[in-house]
């Protein structure tokens, strides 16, 4: 807030430059959203290029730099989102939806298999995961679709058709890729508790929730019917009784355990060979908190995690701030998403939460996200521009 | 507010701010959390993980010291190493649940081109007698295709390592089998057993003969290499490292020539038997060996149970047996010299005294007779030992019988003793004297106590008595040494690497016997008549040999088995320096299958061939 005051306050000397600034409407972005958002990034692309050195032969910068141009690439998008007025998007909220379900489903018919899972589409230069951009999509449409229903029907038919819309894409979702379903279904309690839904309501899918896990990871398997196939089970599992045995996902992660604890206070540096050895798996993607805490200790790790509580703590203020209900759902929405990405990956990375393969948002080396979060970035940024620009409209009229 | 929300909102101001702090504190909790989680992780209980994590990184290679080699007493390599790769497993690879085991041993089975059931039964065999941790060797002298191949496919078979180990090789074949022993990998048992600090599973142990008996010397100590590896197990460097010390090597005191000949003669005859050729003044062992003998490179390699059992089958004589040391028999008429000494010291008798040898003699009611009932007529005790005059001992023993001098005089030769060699599985053999018997009997292991026949049969060398080849020829060094009993030894030297000695075993004598020098005379001279006099029992063999020999015919009955033959030998007659020993079951006459035995040994001993003789009157026994 401090540096978009001074940025106002300096553009009335300098009309130069204020002309830029204006263009760009840095001048009424909330710097400190930009601030983490950045500062993530930075972090990010440090820990790549210190830790993944080498990982590809022939290519020793290869996730730094194709990292750096996504970024690149996301802090455009970002501005260039900010510029729209996030207020259009409720108009265009079915044709988001269904561009939404139609993207993840488009999945299953040009996607190709990695890891067990298909999810991304391969284009020219790049794979792109629609799931990702989703998550932003689901955000954008749902919220709108609440609006709608604001006045109509019972409490209980609303809250029913609220689930319904969010559940749709999840379970789409759920069929390639469990943790983006689980963000998925995230967002879509986060925009129901932002929207007022019933606290009575809210236990009761809690509820629901609950027994559904247990019948899938518990019952189920002892009735002799699994769901999930074994791995997934293993993974999902492996983190309550950490393995010995290489191979196992228990080990995995308990590798990823012992790598974050040895880090200590400040960190073993260029010693830290729980990474550099290979110890910690997908030491760039699901397991880069890990590495963080490792190389840089509880001093980098927590630095890590301040800028996300920092990110998270002005998203909410735009809840309050927003100049209309839809913009308060959005944040609520975006909030809730990179909230709950950031405690299952880092829980994940320590040890305490399963194996879910969701990345860490602006962290984790993939493009897509990087991409997808700089977008939701943007959206806040709209929804503080517009806020603004709202309050300044008498004076300026 | 003036400007009202573009769609009315369905909560109030206060309703939404209820709602932003209930998301605000989730995520204050859920944040929270995490930074207690990361807290306790990393400053709390960081240390331990660190140590964890340093842990991970360094693997301790065990690297096995070379097992130093064993030479006779003129330096021809009898023992040494080769290298050998084998394809192990490692069991701390290898997970307990039933379905990934499987997966793991068919990718094995796969690899080597075997059997799924081939791979699980030597992996349980293995693992049976393994101590816990060691690595399973599932073959040995892998081809060399199969290294490369493994080498560029490990990160598929990662329980699978091909290592290279030390294997005893035999340049010289069945060449002192019996002695040499075996090396075998240290079992769960052995750790237990013996109390060796440095040993570890996955090493090599001596199991049998020089092997075992010397184990400390030849074994070294192991190195370890400690080797930066990363999550695949693959080394990315070495740390420091331990460089094993090989062990050290061994000289015998085997005289090639000698044990060559030795083992030539016996195997010659076909029958089971053994020989020992000692040094009389220091017992230096020269030569000992044992048929039928067997191909010490098959302990090498994995054995069947059908080749295990083939060497302990007694139909097939036990190759495995060590009869030089362990065959306690009869000895017969080689007996008589010791008993002559105990007769003589007794005052039972004079070396001129005569008897008169009718070829039987009534003593208590029974008759003893000669072999065949021949008869000697006068015999004083020269002439006795001469033609093997059993009555003459007849005599002797019963006249001695409630004195307990051929016991005593037994006893300090050696009989029912161990010598003290320094090979394992030696044999106490069994001195017959009236307390045994009578004990023996008052447990009811006897149908009788002791009688005056049983002194009678002692001093012939039959009866209850049993020795070893090994024992008479310790017994027969005093006689030729004036009275010296020696500890017999197998080891000249220990050496370094380079063939330095670092050490020379000295001679020990286990007690003196006061044996006089003009009586131990007649006996040399009795025995130098029965090799070599015309009438001598073994002129047949040694009438020909250009050195004076002084040697003693031996003709054990042995039932439900044939005869056991024997030959006892001093040579050079009458201050000798070498004793040969010759045994063979179900050899029949001392003088057809023993002596020719012995004869080949000291021939090869003095660089000397016999010429032939015709054949004296030689008296039978």
């Amino acid at each position: 807030m401090e540096s978009s005051r001074l940025a106002r306050g300096t553009g009335r000397t300098y009309s130069g430059r204020v002309a830029l600034i204006d263009r760009l409407g840095i001048r009424h972005m909330d710097g400190w959203i930009a601030f983490s958002a950045l500062g993530l990034l930075v972090c990010s692309l440090v820990t790549l290029h210190q830790a993944s050195r080498g990982a590809i032969p022939g290519s020793p910068d290869y996730y730094f730099q194709r990292q750096a141009l996504y970024g690149l690439v996301g802090i455009v998008a970002m501005f260039a989102i900010s510029k729209v007025d996030y207020s259009r998007f409720r108009e265009l909220r079915v044709g988001i939806y269904t561009f939404l379900c139609a993207s993840i489903f488009a999945v299953f018919a040009f996607g190709f298999a990695a890891r067990g899972s298909t999810n991304s589409l391969e284009l020219p230069f790049f794979t792109f995961q629609p799931a990702e951009l989703g998550k932003l999509l689901l955000v954008l449409s749902l919220a709108g679709f609440v609006i709608d229903a604001a006045r109509r029907g019972s409490e209980k038919g609303r809250t029913v058709r609220y689930l319904a819309l969010g559940l749709a894409p999840t379970g789409l979702v759920l069929l390639q890729d469990l943790g983006t379903s689980l963000v998925f279904a995230a967002i879509t309690i986060a925009i129901m508790v932002a929207a007022g839904v019933r606290w009575t309501h809210l236990a009761a899918i809690g509820a629901a929730l609950a027994v559904f896990i247990a019948t899938v990871l518990v019952l189920m398997p002892m009735a002799g019917a699994p769901v999930l196939k074994e791995y997934q089970q293993e993974r999902l599992t492996s983190f309550l009784a950490p393995s010995s045995d290489i191979g196992d996902a228990g080990y995995q992660q308990n590798q990823a355990k012992v790598a974050a604890g040895s880090g200590g206070a400040t960190g073993r540096g260029d010693q830290a060979t729980q990474s550099r050895l290979g110890f910690v798996p997908e030491r760039h993607t699901d397991f880069i908190f890990a590495v963080v805490a490792e190389r840089y200790g509880f001093v980098g790790a927590a630095l890590v995690l301040s800028l996300f509580a920092l990110l998270f703590w002005r998203a909410l203020r735009l809840m309050t701030l927003s100049k209309n209900f839809y913009g308060t759902l959005v944040a609520a929405g975006i909030a809730g998403a990179i909230m709950f990405q950031v405690f299952v990956n880092v829980g994940m990375n320590l040890g305490i939460m399963p194996i879910t393969g969701i990345p860490l948002p602006l962290m984790s080396y993939g493009g897509s996200a990087l991409i997808a979060t700089f977008l939701m970035i943007g959206v806040l940024q709209s929804i503080h521009i517009e806020s603004r620009a709202g309050q300044r409209g008498p004076r300026v009229h | 507010m003036k400007y009202q929300p573009v769609v009315p909102k369905t909560k109030s101001r206060s309703g939404t701010a209820l709602r932003v702090a209930i998301i605000g504190g989730i995520g204050l909790v859920l944040f929270g959390v995490l930074f207690f989680r990361l807290w306790s992780l990393q400053v709390v209980t960081g240390e331990r993980y660190l140590a964890e994590a340093n842990d991970n990184r360094t693997r301790e290679v065990r690297v096995l010291a070379p097992r130093g080699r064993i030479l006779d007493r003129k330096g021809n390599v009898l023992v040494d190493n080769r290298m050998s790769m084998a394809l192990q497993l490692d069991p701390i690879e290898i997970p307990t649940r039933v379905n990934a085991r499987r997966r793991i041993f068919g990718s094995v089975a796969d690899f080597m081109d075997r059997k799924v059931v081939w791979v699980r039964r030597r992996f349980r065999d293995e693992i049976k007698h393994n101590p816990p941790g060691s690595p399973v060797t599932l073959a040995r002298d892998v081809a060399d295709d199969l290294v490369y191949y493994l080498q560029e496919h490990q990160a598929d078979f990662p329980e699978i390592q091909v290592n290279r180990v030390f294997v005893r090789r035999y340049p010289e074949g069945f060449t002192a089998a019996h002695l040499l022993g075996s090396v075998g990998a240290v079992t769960a048992d052995d750790l237990s057993e013996t109390d060796l600090p440095d040993l570890q599973g996955g090493d090599n142990l001596g199991k049998a003969g020089i092997e075992q008996t010397y184990d400390s010397t030849l074994r070294g100590t192991a190195g370890t290499t400690r080797v930066q590896v990363d999550s695949t197990g693959s080394a990315k460097g070495q740390l420091a490292s331990e460089t094993p010390v090989p062990g050290k090597s061994l000289r015998l005191t085997l005289n090639p020539k000698v044990q060559a000949a030795g083992e030539a003669a016996l195997s010659s005859i076909g029958l089971p038997g053994g020989f020992v050729a000692m040094d009389v003044n220091n017992g230096e062992v020269l030569g000992l060996g044992s048929a039928p003998s067997f191909d010490p490179d098959q302990f090498t390699r994995p054995l069947s149970q059908t080749q295990v059992d083939a060497l302990y089958n007694e139909d097939l004589d036990a190759p495995l047996f060590n009869r030089a040391i362990s065959g306690a028999y009869p000895v017969g008429s080689i007996f008589k010299p010791l008993t002559a000494v105990a007769a003589l010291d007794a005052g039972a008798i004079t070396p001129n005294e005569v008897v008169q040898d009718a070829g039987k003699i009534e003593i208590a009611d029974q008759v003893f007779t000669n072999a065949g009932e021949q008869s000697h007529g006068p015999v004083n005790l020269q002439r006795a030992l001469e033609v093997s005059s059993d009555v003459y001992f007849y005599l002797l023993g019963a006249e001695l019988n409630g004195t307990d001098k051929l016991q005593q005089w037994s006893s300090r030769f050696g009989i029912g003793r161990y010598t003290g060699i320094d090979l394992p599985g030696e044999s106490k053999g069994l001195l017959p004297t009236p307390a045994w018997r009578n004990e023996l009997f008052a447990e009811g292991g006897t149908d009788r106590g002791w009688v005056i026949g049983d002194n009678i049969q002692l001093a012939i060398g039959q009866g209850d008595l049993q020795a070893d080849p090994l024992q008479m020829a310790v017994a027969y060094a005093a006689l030729g040494n004036g009275g010296d009993v020696v500890k017999p030894r197998m080891v000249l030297q220990v050496e370094d690497a380079a063939g330095r000695v670092l050490e020379e075993t000295a001679p020990e004598v286990m007690r003196q016997i006061p044996i006089d020098p003009a009586r131990r005379q007649v006996i040399m001279d009795g025995l130098n008549d029965a090799a070599q006099a015309p009438e001598g029992t073994s002129y047949g063999v040694f009438g020909g040999f250009p050195i004076p020999v002084a040697g003693k015919t031996g003709t054990a009955e042995r039932p439900p088995n044939g005869d056991q033959a024997w030959y006892a030998v001093l040579a050079p007659y009458p201050d000798p320096e070498v004793v040969v020993v010759t045994t063979v079951e179900r050899g029949g006459f001392g003088a057809e299958t023993a002596a020719p035995i012995a004869l080949q040994i000291l021939s090869a001993y003095f660089g000397k061939q016999a010429k032939a003789v015709s054949d004296g009157s030689g008296s039978i026994e």
